[in-house]
């Protein structure tokens, strides 16, 4: 099983990997820059997402909305920003690709000539809105900042979410993205995936006329913060407008494709992920403490954690959430995960591996993969090796794993709890900062 | 070669796409069985459609068609809930369950070579759920909390609201979840009457789309669905009469930084003859980014992330709504500006033939890639059997849509859009609105209380 591919880098070093499926007539163009809020400093976050939104705004040559040309073509077309990368995709039919590298390769050669102060004050308001709709307004929507802000440091870059702080978007200066755009937005920093119904000769010479002579900017450094540890558990608490309290637990835990990473993985799927999982089946099956479980590892970058979530029924407390919590935990590490959940894991990976074969386009299609691979693995040719990481995870590797990494108390403890109701929370919890 | 940038480049000739062909036959119990050969990948999607739904729940039982669907996969034979996961999870398949107004749809997305056992999973939840009275209580307990829950998202107490103030007592006049007193006072014995009654193979289709092949499916599935017999009844009864909603509502919601809205009205059915200018028209207003509505509101104003509008096609005739979150300070504006612009479309603003190309274009130029996965290819073949649609509906489905005029846009929309019944519902901060709502011509605004919906 594999994404099949070739790579070639342009000399202004644009990576471009073309990748041929002829089962339905329509190719997807997806341009990552390795850029995120992990390259934002403090004071000034929420910067890389508000850039974002200005690419849809219109280049030097096309100074007009980007979506009605492609739209037109019968494209789909959306970005998305996160702490590590941006990404631009449209999922066009096979005759509009030319279109949709035109389009692209505007703004990445000339966005600055077409930027207005106009553009800029209506894009920071329509994403101070985003952030009401999504975090402010959204019952427990505050929490992944302040579980952020405790698991790192301050001067860390993953101390902070994407969205940003409300302040530092208020201050943002439109001089600030234009300097963004000449450190950041260059065919240097750059990886562009082209899937689909394509003849991969023709493209590359398509891709060259459009993107080669675009100029390679400065080199960015790697942002490599040092390692977390953290040195005791934290307590936090928080007020929102909820009805239930919820409890967040979460560890540090290894970086996206670092050793012990796919075994936390699938720890988090046997602890708390669906119906077969121990704490679903304990919390919400069995005793109906809980009304719901999570857990995810979270895998940037440059460092990880794993969290896990649950919300108590009514009549019960956060500190039973935690008690199991605890124990699940505490019994993966002593005892190891069954064979039978192995052997589940192993399969399940296998038939997620199989679905992600199924797009060419869009979040998570074989373009977004591959351009994933080649910026963070620096070798696009990893899906197969991917899925081996999870094929190779043992009984032993996973309690080990476990036993390292969330059998200890060095972790945040959040609890969510309705306002005004601070009894509710984990005893001696101090109150999150968040905005 | 040097690229021209003073000019988009024009789309060459677009390549010919085929649109899924439908193999179908009909087992003995009445169970319609539909295939779509779709193998460029190793995986089946496995849908089967019940086309009953939350507008079969009786009066007063709301939220029983969503439990009993919710209970399905809740044990079956001598199996627990948990067993039955387990068995899915050693096919790495995934099990969705979907219930709307009109129809219940389970789904199971499986490697294609679990055809056999993700079949067999797939009926025993359909066909054979235990529907036990301890996992019942189990199950109604976390949907009474899922209530509790949702009154602290202002979209659902929005959407919650919207439906009982457009349909009031009518079939479609709640959502499926229910609410507080009728889940209370439902039993399992409801929930085993309902399964008897309603979830029955004759009005049943079970669509497999992926690297199958009829005879096959056909064979499996007469196995795996064997002894599941008997007639669905209990047809959605005659309508009342729809209530007469007040022009303005709000619901308040104290510090609230954005006010979540909804507009429309009750407008009009799947089987329309105005379904394509429709949705042409609705590309136009608000279905898409580039639509007036959002470009007013959100690229034009900065009031908002998103401003979207819909026609709700069903069997019933089903709601137009527009949907938007806007900053508070805004709320006033915002409504006057969507009011406004549903107007304009009418005739005092007609669609250009600019604007009516791209949304025509956006329609169709891209139509290929909703058939580009099994469970796309699936679930577009699911919509054929719950609407009654022609096998050559997608087929059609370009040339239809590229027929439709700018005339034929404004005469569905003056016909299917009226501006003096359109309700406004408002969840935000109400004594901060209330000065600006009251400069609205649409009367002095009802105050409800989210608790009651």
């Amino acid at each position: 099983m594999n994404i099949a591919f070739s790579k070639h880098t342009l000399a202004n070093g644009l990576d471009v990997l073309l990748h041929e499926d002829h089962a339905c007539p329509i190719v997807a163009v997806n341009l990552w820059y390795h850029v995120g809020s992990k390259n934002e400093t403090a004071g000034h976050t929420g910067f890389a997402h508000l850039f974002e939104h200005l690419m849809f705004e219109g280049s030097a040559h096309h100074d007009r909305g980007f979506f009605p040309p492609l739209q037109g073509a019968g494209a789909s077309l959306n970005g998305s920003t996160n702490a590590d990368r941006t990404n631009y995709w449209e999922l066009v039919p096979s005759n509009a690709l030319e279109l949709a590298l035109w389009m692209e390769s505007d703004r990445m050669g000339f966005l600055l000539p077409a930027l207005t102060d106009v553009k800029f004050a209506n894009q920071r308001d329509v994403v101070l809105n985003e952030r009401r709709q999504n975090y402010e307004n959204r019952p427990y929507g505050l929490a992944p900042m302040a579980m952020l802000a405790a698991l790192y440091p301050p001067d860390h870059p993953y101390h902070w979410t994407t969205i940003g702080e409300i302040d530092d978007l208020n201050a943002a200066k439109i001089d600030e993205v234009r300097e963004f755009f000449r450190t950041y937005y260059h065919a240097g920093n750059a990886s562009l995936a082209i899937a689909g119904d394509i003849n991969s000769n023709d493209v590359l010479d398509l891709v060259r006329a459009y993107f080669e002579d675009l100029a390679p900017g400065p080199a960015v450094a790697p942002v490599r913060p040092d390692d977390v540890t953290l040195a005791d558990e934290t307590r936090l608490l928080l007020e929102d407008r909820v009805e239930l309290p919820r409890l967040y637990i979460a560890w540090i835990s290894p970086a996206m494709f670092a050793a012990d990473e796919a075994d936390l993985d699938l720890a988090a799927d046997i602890l708390a992920n669906g119906k077969t999982s121990r704490l679903y089946r304990r919390l919400v099956y069995e005793q109906r403490i809980a009304t719901d479980v999570s857990a995810a590892q979270n895998s940037r970058e440059v460092a990880g954690f794993l969290q896990l979530a649950a919300t108590a029924a009514p009549g019960h407390t956060l500190a039973e959430l935690e008690q199991a919590f605890v124990e699940e935990v505490d019994r993966i590490a002593s005892e190891g995960p069954n064979e039978d959940e192995i052997e589940r894991g192993r399969v399940q990976a296998e038939a997620q591996f199989v679905f992600r074969l199924q797009t060419v386009g869009g979040f998570g299609g074989k373009s977004d993969q591959l351009n994933a691979y080649n910026v963070f693995v620096g070798n696009p040719d990893f899906f197969n090796r991917d899925l081996q990481r999870y094929q190779q995870v043992t009984s032993q590797s996973l309690q080990a794993a476990v036993k390292r990494y969330l059998a200890n108390p060095r972790r945040v403890t959040l609890s969510v709890v309705p306002r005004g109701r601070t009894m509710l929370a984990m005893p001696d919890s101090t109150p999150a900062r968040v905005s | 070669m040097r690229v021209d940038r003073s000019r988009l480049p024009a789309p060459g000739a677009a390549r010919p796409f085929r649109f899924p062909a439908i193999e179908k036959s009909v087992l003995p119990n009445g169970l319609r069985v539909w295939t779509v050969r779709h193998p460029s990948i190793p995986v089946l999607a496995l849908m089967l459609l019940l086309r009953r739904g939350a507008a079969d729940d009786p009066a007063g039982k709301e939220g029983l068609a969503a439990i009993t669907v919710d209970m399905m996969d809740e044990g079956s034979g001598d199996r627990s809930a948990i067993e039955i996961h387990e068995g899915l999870a050693r096919l790495g398949a995934q099990l969705d369950s979907d219930i709307g107004a009109d129809a219940a749809l389970l789904t199971v997305t499986a490697l294609s070579r679990f055809a056999a056992p993700a079949l067999s999973l797939l009926a025993d939840i359909a066909a054979r759920p235990s529907l036990r009275h301890e996992d019942f209580e189990r199950v109604r307990q976390l949907r009474l909390h899922r209530l509790t829950q949702l009154r602290d998202m202002p979209g659902a107490v929005a959407d919650r609201a919207f439906v009982r103030l457009l349909y009031g007592t009518h079939p479609y006049g709640h959502t499926p979840l229910g609410s507080e007193p009728s889940l209370s006072s439902l039993t399992i014995d409801d929930v085993r009457a309902f399964h008897e009654a309603m979830m029955r193979p004759t009005d049943a289709t079970l669509v497999v789309a992926g690297d199958c092949y009829h005879p096959e499916i056909e064979a499996l599935a007469a196995r795996a669905f064997d002894g599941w017999m008997g007639t669905a009844t209990g047809a959605v009864p005659a309508s009342p009469a729809l209530p007469l909603p007040a022009r303005l509502n709000v619901i308040p919601r104290p510090g609230a930084p954005q006010s979540e809205l909804r507009i429309g009205h009750v407008a009009v059915a799947r089987n329309t003859p105005d379904y394509h200018a429709l949705i042409a028209a609705n590309m136009v207003l608000g279905g898409q980014f580039v639509s007036r509505i959002n470009l007013n509101l959100r690229e034009e104003k900065g009031f908002t992330y998103g401003a979207r509008t819909s026609f709700d096609f069903r069997r019933m005739a089903g709601p137009f709504a527009l949907q938007v979150s806007v900053q508070t300070a805004a709320t006033a504006e915002a409504i006057h500006e969507s009011l406004d612009e549903i107007a304009a479309i009418r005739g005092p603003r007609p669609v250009s033939s600019d604007e009516l190309a791209l949304g025509v274009a956006a329609l169709t130029r891209g139509y290929a890639r909703n058939f580009e996965t099994a469970e796309q290819v699936a679930r577009a073949v699911t919509q054929i059997a719950l609407y009654d649609l022609p096998d050559d509906y997608f087929a059609e489905f370009v040339p239809l849509v590229e027929r439709v005029t700018a005339d034929d846009v404004t005469r569905v929309s003056a016909q299917h859009l009226d501006p003096s019944r359109l309700t406004t519902l408002v969840v935000g901060d109400y004594d901060t609105i209330a000065p600006d709502l009251g400069r609205l011509d649409l009367g002095a605004p009802i105050v409800l209380s989210g608790d009651t919906f």
